[in-house]
Parts: structure tokens; C-alpha cells; sequence
């Protein structure tokens, strides 16, 4: 199990029971925010129409923090990574909204400026940790080269700092990995060395989108062992993209739910699975397989909603058992249930 | 018991893998696999990637040709046909696969896909099979409406629903199904699970369940097999062998797999590193290097699949030999009381599974 | 059958969505498509008969009468360009649809089958790759001696490996997929996952290919045809009427052979313009 964290130190999910007491040691939302997304909106423009994939989200992520966004495909959940790295291509557009990260807009910044923040301050790994290694370099040239740009070591000081944190990421003989190449790696030793290259500029934040999906059970939980060790010894802020509400329960101490390309609930994670107030939320909790369950599972009607024929009103309101005329023709605003604690929904407190 | 649907003896598959110019070595991707599988029953074959679980599935149905052992369907050996006798006996039993879109013809109205193997095998008359198709699409919980469209104009939990009313078309007695959700969503993926809950009990279909997410074992297998680098490590009912597991990699496996809820503890069993290459595997246990367990007796013996009660058995050398002195004792408060095969090589050998 | 009128005016409609996406393939679209009707009219639309000469009016520059100006022996190039249509994309195609059949059976097989059919299938598609095309042409055009057929047959030959490799590739790749496993795994024998499964799936760049093939093919039969070795006088073909002209351009007399030099040039860059465009209009998931 994991150990608890010191307290002091926002996000470290204390293990006893979840009273708002404890919950409430944390900073408040603002003041050591690592970032901050304020009303980000994003639209895909194609030739004949045009698509609202992001509808305005708000997320915060704060020092030492794992925030996961658990979502279905097409919720929008890669699409508020790629915003906030500025790696969104076309035909994707920001179209609205604030990005805060240690005091600068995101959004606002030039390019050579955010590639700078996203080697440097902000990296991101993906899904699939061996794509995105370029097959012809070894691991150690690009890990030096990553050396050499953001802290100017050469030689055998690069050298060095690469088997170190090679090391770091749980990688046996780092002098071995450091000659191979990505094809001679396998797919959990491909993201550990992601992970490192990740690592070698010191981020103050780490995109983690589906680190684990493509991995098997038992490498995914020695990843997810690592993600929880980097954010205790190094302090670092984490936001982890997943489909999995497993990994979430592992890892993450908040968790934002994204459904069609809005944010419906966010709190911290042991509320969201105990009290979980938006219906999509408790339909996703009651329909994954669980291993203490034999039986039928309650699955949710319908299919996950084609962004282009986007329902009006709560996006969720086709598939909602509770949708009422209101769900169907205005859109929910988020609502603090209680402090930390926020649906969109606008018959939560009748079904609460 | 009764004749089995599905008997498996020694199931072996190997390939030649080209180490040098004119060298070959043995990737053995199936080893010595037993499993038996009766009507209206569902075996879970579990395994992470590598383990040759997708290979097994598809050497059942000879989609690959075994390289050694025995499957028995109803009886009648399949490994020894010609391949259009098989052809024949192919209604007899049906796969659904992982990936639902890359299964289904792009070039074809899924509609067509599902009459093919009505066509093909005969099952209705030529004015009946659109009938029979719409009423496969209302089986599976989809309208007529589409039944004439592509594969890529339907969603993910749509294209799985094609392919299972596809491999239903023929009325088959096994349904081998090949991680079907594991490239859905949540919320698609229970429906998809209910789905095939509820065919099999109005079917009464016999399912061979290939999957690595033990959380949908869980929910919809009677019995399991572990695999692990080719072979079955440990075998019994789901709910046993999941909260009680003899062979350390199932237990690594159980504890491996993400909490249900934050608070939930759990026994964390970690296995270091991955798993060995499957080129010229060892004949002793494949799981030493990584194994927490691992003494050297491990390496020293051959590590065979046996019985332990009536109906578990494990392929752990040590559980086989020290379990009943209370040394090998998971989780520490579930006390192992059942039969114990402690023994010299020929009292082992008696008691193959296999034999 | 559901394919019925809604069904044939979403395919309309979707074809006319995506003319106005892809305007330039559009436009080969247009030419070939134009000129392809000027063919099946020529007889209607050419005001002199192609093969009608005309002593009196010898080598005339464009003008109303004769819109691209007569020829040595007072033949009316326009006639003759616009029946050459019909010589030359007979030619062109003819050749493209013998090599198209004749090569993809060859790699479909040698793609399905593998092992010691393939090899001995493609070495052979090799050895006749081996040869510069066009001068292999000229051999065989050569040797079975100038005619229509002949030139087609030459031209078919040449491309024969284009389409045997282009197939045999593919092949390779799909015979892979999964969907062909399900195939078999429903009790499909292998000549119906070839037929029905396999080949639908393998016409999309085949057929891109081809239609590359096609302005190739006649710039081929017009330079065979150029040189001698295809199609002869009288005959209205662009190459010959080319060959005529070459020695008056220096005398001033360019429009000889500049105008089937311009239908060639034409022909060629709509069929690019096609096959360039048609990659995207074939793949399924992209429809």
C-alpha cells in the first residue's frame, strides 16, 4: 500500500477515514496552484462545420498534486492535454479560456516560449511509450541530448545524470538501457524510459495521458507505484488521463469527470467513489467489472455521444435515467456540493 | 461428469523464429495446455500479453495449426482433419475478437458479414437469411436499421454486437471470445458483458473467455486458467482462485490489478521485471527470475501442472511440495486444508492431469 | 436489394462534397471526362473527315476553318486530334485493363500463397522489371511487327510487374487481417476470402495505380507509335501525327504537332490529377 505522506504538502491523500477535516488540510484551491484552467474551450473546424470539443473546463492542479481525468473516448480528456502543452494540431483550435501555470497564460505565450515550457517545466508521456521514442537513437543519446539542452551537461557528467535517473525510474542495469534501442525495450521498460526522459528537466508538472493503457496488469502497477513515488519524493504535480477507475483509485487524490467535452463532477477521489453525485458518474462507478462482483453489472444506455450532434441542454441527458425538461434544454452549471466537491447537474440535490 | 464439449490434451504451439542465417530456434508459444470445457460453462483463460492465450483460442478453432497435443470437440479429434472438414465443423464453434472494426470487413454492409456464414453453411434458405439476420441484429440488441451499414459507421460497442451476432449466425455450441471488451468503453463494456451473460444462458453456449482484466473474470467465468509465458500455472473455480491463489503469479496477477475503491487494502505482491523471452524456455518454473517465491529448488525441478483438491491444481513446485506445512500460506488467515500431494516423482507422475 | 435511390443520392451527394474538397482532382476529373465525350462524339462533332486530304490547303495556320490548322498532306488536325482520342485512350486503357488482369492475378497469387509460388512468380516479374519499359516495348512492339493490338500487348507486357508487385504487397499485408481470420474462422473456404473478402479490399490502390497507368501507357503508345513502331498512317494516333510534324516546326509549321503534343500533355495530367485524387475517395473510412 502506499505510504502516507508527510503532511504539510497539499494533495497527499491521507489514508484515514475521508472527514472533511482532513480534506480541508489541504491548501485551498489558488494560492499553490502548480495550474490553473479557467473556461478553456476548444473547437475542431472542418470545411463544412465546425465542433465544440471542449465546452469550458475548469481544473486546477495544485504542488504535489495527482489529478486524474477520467473520461470515455471522445469526452475531450487528450484534447485538455494537448491544450495545455500546446501541442493541439489542427484541425483543433483554442478558442476561449485561461491556462495559469506559475504565473504566465499558456495560452498568451509565444512559441519558442512554450516549447521552452514544455521541455522544461511541463513534459507529457503517453500511451504509447515506445511510438513516441524515436526508433533510430539509442536511449542514451536522447537522454543526454535532453541533458545537454535543458541543464547543459556533457560527457561523462551527462553520462552520469542519465544512469542516475534511469535508476530513478526502477530500471535495472541503466547502463545496459542506456545502449539500447527503442525496439530492443519492452512496452513497461519503453515507459519507465519515458518517464526519465520526462524527468530530466526537473517539471514542476506531468502529463500523464493513459500511461498504462497499453501495459500489462502487473507493469501497469509498477508504473503507477512510480507516478505515486515521483509525486512523494520529488513533490510532483501530476495530471493522469485515463479511461481506468482503477488507476484513479490507486493513484490519484482528485479527480476530474469529463463527459462530452465538459468537466460534470470533480472532487476529491474518495468522495467520487463514495459520494458520487452526478448519474453519469455513479452510472460509470456501478458499470465497470469489479472483482468482489459476480452479476449482472448496471451498464449505461445508449453510446457515448458523437461531438457532432452534441445534445442540448446537460450532454449527458440522453443516456440519464433522472434527465427531466430541464436537463434537456439548459446546460447544467457547476455547483459546489460542498467544499472541493462540484457537479454540473441540475438535479443532484433532489437525488442526493 | 459427462463427455466435455471441449477437451484440450497437451495443446503445444511452437514457431520458428530466425536467430542467425541458418539457425532457427523454437518460440514456444503454447506448452503443454489441458483444459476442458462443458456445455452452458464458462472457462476464463487469463494471462498477460505474451502468454499465448489469444494462441490457444485460435488453435482451438484451428486457425492456426497446433504443433502437438490433442482437441477434442464433442469427441471428435479436429486437430487430425483436413482442413475442409473442419471447414464443416465450423459452426460448431465461433470466436469473437478484440478488436471489433478490424474483424469486420470495411468493404462489406454488416449485414452481409452476419448472412455469410448462413450462406455459407446452408443454415436457411436464400429468401430467409435477411430474416435470420434481422432477427441475430434484435438478439444482440440492434435494430434493423443496421443492418446495411459499414462497419466504421458504427460505434465500437455496435461493431462488437456484429461480431457476436456473426459468430452466433451458426448456432454454435462454444463461443471462444477473444478480450471482447477490451477495446470498449466502460459504459459499453458492461453492456457488452450482460450481453453475453444473457446469450449464454438463453444459448446455454459454452464460453472459453480469453482475457487479462480480472475484474470481468470475475464477473462472468465459472472456472480459470492461469497462463503465464505459454503455459497454464494454475487452474479452479474463479472465485477460488482468485482469493486464494496457489501459484505466486496469480496472486501478483490478483494483486496487481487496480483497487476497486481508494480505501480498499490489499496484499501487494510485486513482481520484479518482465516476463522471460518464450525463445527455448527452461523446463523447470518460467516464473523464477521474477518470482519473490523463487528457492532454488524452483530451478532445480521440472515444474508440472497438478492436482491439489478435486478441482484446483497448480503448477508452483513449492505449493506442490510444502503447502500443508503451513509455509506456504496466502494472505496468512485462509488456512489450506484440502488434499495434498506430497510425493516422490512416481506419485506425481500418476497423477498428471494430463494422463 | 437496399441499394435504392436515397442510398445512390448519398453517394451523389457525398461525390459532390468532395469535388468541392479535392477541386484539383476534380479538374482531372473534368478532362477526362471531357475529353472521353469528345471521343464517342468525334464523328459528329469534327468538321472534316480525319483521313480526307486536302491537297489545295496544305499546312495552314489555325483559323476558323481549320481550328488547328491542316497538315502536310491538308488534313484537318482538329478532326484528327479528336478521333485520335479514340485511338489513343483505346490504346491507353486497353493496354492498362490486359496489364491490370494480368498482373494483379499474378501477385494476388504469388501474395495469397506465399512461399515457393511467390518467389518464382516475382523473380520472373523481376527479370521483366529489369528491362528499361520503354525500350522493352520497342522490342516486342518490334518483333510482333506495328499494329493496334500489338502496341497494346507491349504496353500491357511492360506493365505487368507495376501491377503484380503493387497487389502482391497488399496482398501480403491483408491476407493478414483480421478480418480475413474471422473469415476463415466462419467457415470460409479460400477462394471465397480471396474473392469476396480479400480482393475489395485490394482494388482501392490497384485502381489508383491504374488510372496513373493509364496517361503513362499513352504517352507510351504515342512515342512507340512516334518512332514507328506502333500504330502507322493514316491512322489518326497523336504520336504519328507528332512524328509527321516534328521536321516543319523548324520551317514554322508548330501547330503540326503541337496540338496532339497539347492532348497528349492534357490526357496524361488528368489521368495524374485522378489517380492522385482517388486514394482518398476509395478508402471506406474516409468516405
Amino acid at each position: 500500500m502506499r505510504a502516507v505522506p508527510a503532511t504539510g504538502h497539499g494533495g497527499g491523500r491521507a489514508s484515514l477515514e475521508p472527514d472533511i477535516a482532513v480534506l480541508d488540510q489541504d491548501p485551498p484551491a489558488g494560492g499553490t496552484d502548480v495550474l490553473r484552467i479557467n473556461d478553456l474551450r476548444v473547437e475542431f473546424r472542418f470545411p463544412r462545420y465546425s465542433v465544440e470539443v471542449l465546452a469550458g473546463i475548469d481544473l486546477s492542479v495544485g504542488s504535489g498534486e495527482i489529478v486524474g481525468i477520467v473520461g470515455e473516448s471522445g469526452s475531450g480528456k487528450s484534447v485538455t492535454a494537448l491544450s495545455i502543452v500546446g501541442l493541439l494540431q489542427r484541425p483543433g483550435f483554442v478558442t476561449g479560456g485561461r491556462i495559469d501555470f506559475a504565473g504566465t497564460d499558456l495560452l498568451e505565450v509565444g512559441a519558442d516560449e512554450m516549447r521552452a515550457i514544455r521541455g522544461n517545466r511541463i513534459s507529457m508521456i503517453f500511451q504509447n511509450p515506445r511510438a513516441s521514442l524515436n526508433p533510430v537513437f539509442s536511449v542514451g543519446k536522447v537522454l543526454r541530448e535532453v541533458l545537454r539542452v535543458h541543464s547543459g551537461l556533457r560527457g561523462g557528467a551527462a553520462t552520469a545524470r542519465a544512469v542516475e535517473l534511469l535508476a530513478d525510474v526502477g530500471l535495472f542495469d541503466p547502463n545496459a538501457v542506456l545502449r539500447r534501442y527503442p525496439h530492443q525495450l519492452s512496452g513497461g521498460m519503453a515507459q519507465r524510459v519515458m518517464i526519465a526522459l520526462a524527468l530530466a528537466s526537473s517539471p514542476q508538472l506531468l502529463l500523464a495521458d493513459e500511461p498504462t493503457t497499453a501495459l500489462d496488469v502487473t507493469i501497469q502497477y509498477q508504473i503507477i507505484q512510480l507516478l505515486s513515488r515521483l509525486r512523494q519524493e520529488r513533490n510532483l504535480a501530476q495530471i493522469v488521463i485515463t479511461h481506468n477507475l482503477g488507476v484513479i483509485a490507486e493513484l490519484c487524490d482528485r479527480v476530474a469527470v469529463m463527459y462530452a467535452g465538459t468537466i460534470l463532477e470533480e472532487a476529491p477521489v474518495e468522495r467520487i467513489f463514495d459520494a458520487p453525485r452526478h448519474p453519469y458518474t455513479q452510472g460509470l462507478l456501478a458499470a465497470r467489472a469489479r472483482t468482489e462482483l459476480t452479476g449482472r453489472l448496471e451498464s449505461i444506455p445508449g453510446q457515448v455521444p458523437d461531438m457532432r450532434n452534441r445534445p442540448p441542454g446537460c450532454p449527458f441527458s440522453p443516456r440519464c435515467p433522472h434527465a427531466g425538461d430541464v436537463c434537456r434544454t439548459a446546460n447544467p452549471a457547476m455547483e459546489a456540493v460542498e467544499p472541493r466537491h462540484r457537479v454540473a447537474c441540475h438535479r443532484w440535490t433532489e437525488l442526493a | 461428469m459427462s463427455e466435455p464439449l471441449l477437451d484440450v490434451i497437451g495443446l503445444e504451439k511452437r514457431y520458428a523464429v530466425r536467430s542467425g542465417v541458418f539457425r532457427h530456434r523454437d518460440l514456444v508459444a503454447a506448452d503443454d495446455v489441458s483444459l476442458t470445457l462443458s456445455a452452458g460453462e464458462t472457462l476464463a483463460l487469463v494471462g498477460e500479453s505474451g502468454s499465448g492465450k489469444s494462441t490457444v483460442g485460435r488453435c482451438i478453432l484451428r486457425l492456426e495449426a497446433p504443433s502437438g497435443g490433442c482437441v477434442r470437440l464433442d469427441g471428435t479429434d479436429i486437430t487430425e482433419l483436413e482442413e475442409s472438414d473442419v471447414r464443416r465443423l465450423r459452426p460448431e464453434m465461433q470466436m469473437v475478437y478484440q478488436e471489433p472494426l478490424e474483424s469486420l470487413n470495411p468493404r462489406h454492409r454488416v449485414g452481409k458479414l452476419v448472412a455469410e456464414p448462413l450462406v455459407l453453411h446452408g443454415i436457411v434458405g436464400k429468401t430467409e437469411v435477411r430474416n435470420r439476420v434481422v432477427e441475430l441484429f434484435q438478439l444482440v440488441g440492434l435494430g434493423e436499421e443496421h443492418v446495411d451499414r459499414y462497419a466504421h459507421a458504427l460505434s465500437g460497442g455496435q461493431q462488437q454486437r456484429v461480431g457476436i451476432a456473426r459468430a452466433l449466425a451458426t448456432n454454435p455450441k462454444l463461443l471462444i471470445l477473444d478480450e471482447p471488451t477490451s477495446a470498449l468503453d466502460v459504459s459499453v463494456e458492461a453492456q457488452i458483458l450482460n450481453l453475453l451473460r444473457d446469450l449464454q444462458r438463453r444459448l446455454r453456449l459454452a464460453y472459453l473467455f480469453i482475457s487479462h482484466d480480472l475484474a470481468v473474470v470475475s464477473m462472468l467465468a465459472d472456472r480459470v486458467a492461469v497462463m503465464y509465458l505459454g503455459q497454464i500455472v494454475e487452474t479452479g473455480p474463479t472465485r477460488d482462485v482468485l482469493s486464494n491463489s496457489f501459484h505466486p503469479y496469480t496472486r501478483a496477477l490478483v494483486s496487481a490489478t487496480p483497487v476497486d475503491h481508494p480505501r480498499q487494502k490489499k496484499l501487494r505482491i510485486a513482481l520484479t521485471g518482465e516476463p522471460a523471452s518464450p525463445i527455448d524456455p527452461p523446463a523447470h518454473c518460467r516464473l523464477v527470475p521474477r518470482c519473490p517465491y523463487a528457492e532454488p529448488v524452483c530451478s532445480a525441478v521440472a515444474a508440472e501442472l497438478l492436482p491439489i483438491d478435486s478441482c484446483r491444481s497448480t503448477r508452483c513446485v513449492r505449493f506442490q511440495q510444502e503447502h500443508c506445512d503451513g509455509i506456504w500460506d496466502p494472505g496468512g488467515d485462509v488456512p489450506i486444508q484440502d488434499t495434498v500431494i506430497r510425493s516422490t516423482e512416481s506419485e506425481v507422475n500418476e497423477l498428471k492431469l494430463n494422463d | 436489394m437496399p441499394t435504392s435511390l436515397p442510398y445512390m443520392r448519398e453517394k451523389a451527394t457525398s461525390f459532390f462534397h468532395w469535388c468541392r474538397r479535392n477541386p484539383v482532382t476534380a479538374l482531372g476529373f473534368g478532362i477526362i471526362l471531357g475529353l472521353g465525350i469528345l471521343g464517342i462524339l468525334a464523328p459528329l462533332i469534327a468538321p472534316y473527315d480525319p483521313y480526307a486530304l486536302n491537297p489545295r490547303e496544305r499546312m495552314q495556320a489555325p483559323s476558323w476553318n481549320h481550328l488547328f490548322g491542316t497538315g502536310i498532306f491538308g488534313e484537318d488536325i482538329f478532326s484528327r486530334v479528336l478521333h485520335g482520342i479514340r485511338i489513343d485512350f483505346g490504346i491507353g486503357i486497353g493496354a492498362v485493363v490486359i496489364g491490370l488482369f494480368t498482373g494483379s492475378t499474378v501477385g494476388i497469387i504469388a501474395g495469397y500463397y506465399g512461399g515457393k509460388i511467390d518467389e518464382i512468380f516475382m523473380r520472373l516479374m523481376d527479370i521483366v522489371a529489369a528491362f528499361p519499359g520503354f525500350i522493352l516495348a520497342m522490342a516486342i512492339a518490334g518483333v510482333l511487327g506495328p499494329s493496334i493490338p500489338n502496341l497494346i500487348i507491349a504496353i500491357a507486357f511492360v506493365n505487368v510487374p507495376v501491377y503484380a508487385r503493387l497487389s502482391r504487397s497488399r496482398f501480403l499485408v491483408i491476407r493478414n487481417s483480421l478480418y480475413a481470420m474471422a473469415a476463415r474462422g466462419v467457415g470460409a473456404s479460400d477462394f471465397r476470402i480471396l474473392t469476396w473478402h480479400l480482393l475489395p479490399n485490394s482494388l482501392a490502390p490497384i485502381f489508383v495505380q491504374s488510372t496513373l497507368q493509364c496517361g503513362w501507357a499513352i504517352l507510351d503508345a504515342a512515342g512507340l507509335s512516334f518512332i514507328g513502331l506502333g500504330v502507322h498512317l493514316p491512322t489518326p494516333e497523336w504520336g504519328v501525327m507528332i512524328g509527321l510534324g516534328v521536321p516543319r516546326i523548324i520551317t514554322g509549321q508548330w501547330w503540326i504537332s503541337f496540338f496532339p503534343g497539347l492532348a497528349i500533355a492534357v490526357t496524361v495530367m488528368g489521368f495524374n490529377l485522378i489517380g492522385d485524387g482517388l486514394q482518398d475517395l476509395l478508402d471506406p473510412k474516409r468516405r
